[in-house]
């Protein structure tokens, strides 16, 4: 808590800027708020993973999901430190239609000392269609001990959407 | 083989988005190996730096893919159902490769497992579980 100024506070915009994959693919920015996160794939064609039905790949939204799973795990924990996939779970309901982008919204809903539980779903055209379901867990301060990036502050669980 | 080979190339190459991330495909007898050269567009995050998370998901994702498609005759792509990934060390900006294992295979779906390494293959730097729908063959 007292060490909170060590901590630089991320952006609202994750670590969109300054991502190379993510700026590579083409993510947009939709909207940020605590422990949770949206961003949006625009469709293009060198996406597409079956050439012949000209749907967006399915690994093309696994990097999405991947991707706005750790955003909303900066949005939770509200201060700069490393974050490391653990393990990403990923359900596709549908592929996507043909020719559209796809949009991916995550909630952080769970921090303890060293670990965050997301959920995250991505759609294309209506919310409560999706194409993608995901489930993730995040280790935070994923370099400590190795670069001295010192200890994430106590008391960062508990901080949910309520927050 | 080499039929299969040249199949497999072709598979790849009409895939955008594998073309995208610049992955290829080697194969001994059966046994393919999926090869994903560093790139800078890959890395997630540049202060490590490591390659993005996603795109291993991705590359792994397209191993289980081609290895079914080898299995089955490349006919149709067949469609993920659900992957899991386990991430077991940041995936540093080198030449990754990947092999998958179908553990099952039945009439509708296949059940694989997928390892990437990096420079050791006892070091898998990520593993991926998944289940696939295959396409029905066209003949």
């Amino acid at each position: 808590m007292s060490n909170e100024t060590d901590f630089p506070k991320p952006s609202e915009r994750g670590s969109f800027d300054w991502s190379p994959h993510a700026q590579a693919l083409g993510f947009e920015f939709v909207s940020s708020q605590k422990a949770w996160a949206t961003l949006k794939l625009p469709f293009r064609d060198d996406l597409v993973g079956d050439p012949d039905s000209g749907v967006i790949a399915g690994g093309a939204v696994t990097a999405l999901l991947d991707h706005v799973c750790g955003h909303a795990v900066m949005m939770a924990i509200d201060f700069m430190t490393p974050i490391a996939t653990l393990d990403l779970r990923i359900d596709y309901m549908r592929a996507a239609e043909p020719g559209l982008g796809v949009f991916a919204e995550a909630h952080c809903y769970k921090v303890t000392r060293s670990i965050a539980f997301v959920r995250a779903s991505a759609w294309d055209k209506d919310k409560n269609d999706p194409v993608a379901t995901a489930q993730a867990a995040f280790m935070i301060n994923s370099d400590s001990g190795r670069r001295g990036s010192g200890h994430p502050p106590e008391a960062t669980s508990g901080q949910g959407a309520s927050t | 083989m080499s039929d299969t080979s040249d199949q497999l190339d072709a598979l790849l190459s009409r895939i955008p988005y594998a073309r995208y991330l610049g992955m290829r495909a080697e194969l001994a007898g059966d046994e393919m190996t999926a090869i994903l050269p560093f790139a800078p567009h890959l890395i997630g995050n540049p202060t490590l730096p490591a390659i993005h998370g996603g795109v291993l998901g991705a590359f792994m994702e397209m191993t289980a893919l081609a290895q079914i498609s080898i299995m089955q005759g490349l006919t149709r792509q067949p469609r993920p159902i659900d992957i899991s990934v386990e991430y077991l060390r940041s995936a540093r900006p080198l030449t990754t490769y990947a092999r998958a294992e179908i553990r099952k295979i039945g009439r509708r779906i296949a059940n694989v497992h997928v390892e990437a390494w990096q420079e050791t293959r006892a070091n898998p730097i990520t593993l991926l579980r998944g289940h696939f729908l295959l396409s029905p063959k066209e003949d």
